[in-house]
């Protein structure tokens, strides 16, 4: 399984940890059930036991393992010095305002790279679906290197919000539709 | 009994019997339950402003909103969890070393240190606003540009007298355990030390694998004991860290005040936020997980009345948990680009997975410790340490999922973050830990007192049960789809969430309720006063032989 977009990865997420969390609390209910029954322990009832705890184990760390070979950008993140980025973005942020393009538009496919200065207080650089679910993001960090390499898989208008706060005045750091990707063959897709 | 009178006098609660190490273990229990509810009440008030952002008393204004935001955490975390924390601890030492508490007088100290620091960060908020969050992210805190400077003194002042008030406790815990009277009358410091770290434990182990005798050694300090200086150990780093970030930001805002305008920007934002997420992790990742694990098995081997299963794996679990704790700050900076990227793979991602291992070996522990002892009667104390085991069972793989560098890139600073993962490992995972601990503590602390209600005592373990689950379910699910923590959604988005979050959140305040009612109806409220006054019996151990007043109080 490898996963496109966010949107795929976390609704796969979403059904994995709720099946995890129903599974859990009936193991834990199942437990306490048992725990004032008569019935003397018996050892063959470890073996659940192992089982449950080689589960929470295998699930936990392997969700760990599994996700970081399927999500693209994972690797092209670690690998970002390295690799020629199709188009480049300033974006300068301070006094609770972005300044960027106003409109950054981008082919489906290409790799953007989101190169964003803070001059004053740490905020975040966050990028938005109009459902209001989130692409990706990143911290920035007055003083230091952020910068997001992107590539989009999906094609719409999207928004930019700070995902860190910056005091109150930071609620309002959000920029409607300033990111524009064309290219897919379906509308939308 | 009439009504009236049981709220005058309780049931049979008598606070001049109660000797000096009670009193203090109990004034900082009523305090602890005190902050809590004001954190409730807050984490409600910020729910409900989510779904109608223009509800009084927020009315719809980001600085009130994240002003709550906070100092929720200070009152929730200090206020609260470290009281009774440090308040169940200071009266467990003594209670299973069979040894003085070195200090009644700075147990004392403890208490009236972090309500009045609690209190103080609480007014820095309401009166002036002051809102950096509890991240301080630099300069963030120093920013008097954006935030009242008296107001940002008042709350650095307030987080520092928590941190030496954390200090006191430290220094208390060490000379009890390490006073060299009573069963630890002819152990060297050496051999107290070996055993507080769980390094017996990796020996026992060591030496039952390679077949060399003696396999086995009787540790010096029995288990929780080990687990309560191991946390401890973090505590104090933690606090170092704190008080250390508090005495920069206080420099800067002094600076202000005197109208030098020093340069923020002297002091790199990343670096600082290493600094400060070590030690605040150690908070998260070291004290709670530790000191979880060693009330767990305090707990499990009390309500069974039998040993703890794989106790040596136990103890270099508690070692292991050690370094783990301390390498695996850089899970809270998977989304900062300029740390380096070794930083987030190996202290980010591969250590903190090791928190899956240690915390699933304690919850495997506990389990089987409980499970061998069947069958058992299902008491308070039992319900709510199962609840407890639940709410770690739910929140450490969440927090194991967000620890990826792939996961994190679309979960940072998200709902899920601090819904499915904080409040449940706080308000499910720790707090029925702590209730739990609390109806052990109950009859010892207040000489056999009879609870006013078993129905009130069931009624705040389901509504609190379910309403913590609840709302970290609501709020992780919110986050998932893109809902930010620290932000102040005020068009509707995420209504749905939104409003059952909300529902659960009251249910947690109505379980609140509950249990304080349970609990004034107990001792009464002549009793609540009595608490306070000073105690006429300055023991400061419990229910050992020299002191036969406290051993006589028990039996009757
Ligand atoms: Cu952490």
């Amino acid at each position: 399984m490898t996963f496109e977009t966010s949107v795929e990865l976390l609704k796969f997420h979403n059904v994995a940890y709720t099946v995890y969390a129903m599974l859990i609390i009936s193991v834990i209910a199942w437990f306490a059930y048992n725990l004032t029954r008569e019935k003397k322990a018996e050892p063959i009832v470890r073996i659940p036991f192992y089982l449950y705890i080689g589960f929470l184990v295998a699930m936990g760390v392997g969700h760990h393992i599994f996700t970081y070979n399927t999500i693209p950008w994972v690797s092209e993140d670690i690998m970002r010095h390295n690799i020629t980025p199709d188009k480049t973005f300033q974006i300068k942020m301070a006094n609770h305002k972005f300044d960027m393009p106003e409109k950054m538009e981008i082919k489906k496919g290409e790799k953007v790279l989101f190169d964003a200065h803070s001059s004053d207080l740490v905020y975040g650089f966050g990028l938005f679906r109009q459902d209001g679910s989130m692409i990706s993001q990143m911290q920035v960090n007055p003083g230091s290197r952020n910068d997001l390499l992107w590539t989009f898989n999906e094609c719409g208008e999207f928004d930019v919000r700070s995902t860190e706060y910056a005091g109150p005045a930071g609620n309002a750091m959000f920029v409607k539709k300033v990111v524009i990707v064309t290219g897919c063959d379906k509308k939308g897709a | 009994m009439s009504f009236k009178m049981n709220l005058m006098e309780g049931t049979n609660f008598n606070a001049s019997s109660l000797t000096a190490l009670q009193k203090v273990t109990l004034r900082a229990v009523v305090m602890s339950f005190l902050f809590y509810g004001l954190a409730a009440i807050e984490g409600t008030l910020m729910r409900v402003a989510l779904v109608n952002p223009s509800i009084p008393p927020i009315h719809g204004a980001p600085e009130h909103f994240f002003s709550i935001m906070t100092v929720h955490p200070i009152i929730g975390i200090f206020g609260s969890t470290y009281q009774l924390v440090f308040a169940a601890f200071m009266f467990l030492i003594p209670f299973l070393t069979k040894k003085p508490l070195y200090s009644v007088g700075l147990a004392n100290f403890v208490w009236i240190m972090i309500t009045i620091g609690s209190a103080l960060a609480w007014i820095a908020a309401f009166i002036w606003s002051y809102a950096p969050l509890y991240t301080l992210y630099w300069p963030l805190p120093a920013d008097t540009a954006q935030f009242n400077v008296i107001g940002g003194i008042v709350f650095i002042i307030g987080v520092a007298l928590i941190m030496i008030g954390t200090l006191g406790f430290i220094y208390n815990i060490y000379a009890t355990i390490f006073a060299k009277v009573g069963v630890h009358a002819n152990k060297t410091t050496k051999e107290l030390l070996i055993s507080g770290f769980g390094i017996d434990g990796m020996l026992n182990l060591v030496h039952k694998l390679t077949g060399k005798p003696p396999y086995s050694k009787e540790p010096a300090l029995s288990l929780p004991v080990v687990a309560i200086f191991r946390g401890t150990v973090d505590t104090f780093l933690d606090a170092l860290v704190i008080l250390g970030a508090g005495i920069l930001v206080l420099v800067y805002l002094l600076a202000d005040v005197s109208g030098a305008s020093w340069d923020v920007h002297a002091v790199d934002a990343l670096l600082y936020k290493n600094f400060f997420w070590w030690g605040l992790d150690l908070v998260a990742d070291g004290l709670v997980l530790i000191y979880v694990a060693g009330s767990w098995y305090l707990l499990a081997t009390l309500i069974t009345g039998q040993k703890l299963f794989m106790e040596n794996v136990a103890r270099a679990a508690l070692l292991l948990e050690l370094f783990v704790s301390w390498m695996v700050w850089s899970h809270h900076l998977l989304a900062d680009q300029g740390q380096p990227e070794m930083m987030k793979l190996i202290s980010g991602e591969m250590v903190t997975m090791f928190e899956l291992l240690t915390q699933g070996l304690a919850l495997f522990i506990t389990l089987m410790t409980l499970w061998k002892a069947r069958p058992l009667k299902m008491t308070m104390e039992l319900k709510y340490l199962l609840a407890g085991l639940l709410g770690f069972g739910l929140a450490v793989p969440a927090a194991i999922i967000q620890a990826d560098m792939g996961m994190n890139r679309i979960l940072h600073n998200t709902q899920w973050i601090i819904g499915a993962h904080v409040h449940v490992a706080l308000l499910t995972g720790l707090y029925m830990t702590l209730y739990s601990v609390v109806y052990v503590l109950w009859p010892l602390l207040t000489n056999n007192t009879k609870l006013f209600s078993m129905k009130f005592a069931n009624a705040h373990f389901y509504l609190h049960l379910i309403g913590s689950v609840g709302m970290g379910a609501f709020m992780g699910m919110a986050g998932l789809e893109g809902m930010l923590r620290r932000h102040f959604y005020m068009d509707g988005e995420y209504q749905t969430f939104m409003i059952l979050a909300a529902i659960a959140a009251i249910m947690m305040v109505v379980a609140w309720v509950i249990f304080m009612a349970n609990i004034i109806m107990s001792v009464g409220l002549k009793g609540l006063v009595g608490i306070f006054l000073p105690a006429s019996d300055d023991t400061a151990t419990f229910g050992i032989d020299p002191q036969p007043s406290v051993v006589v109080s028990q039996k009757k």
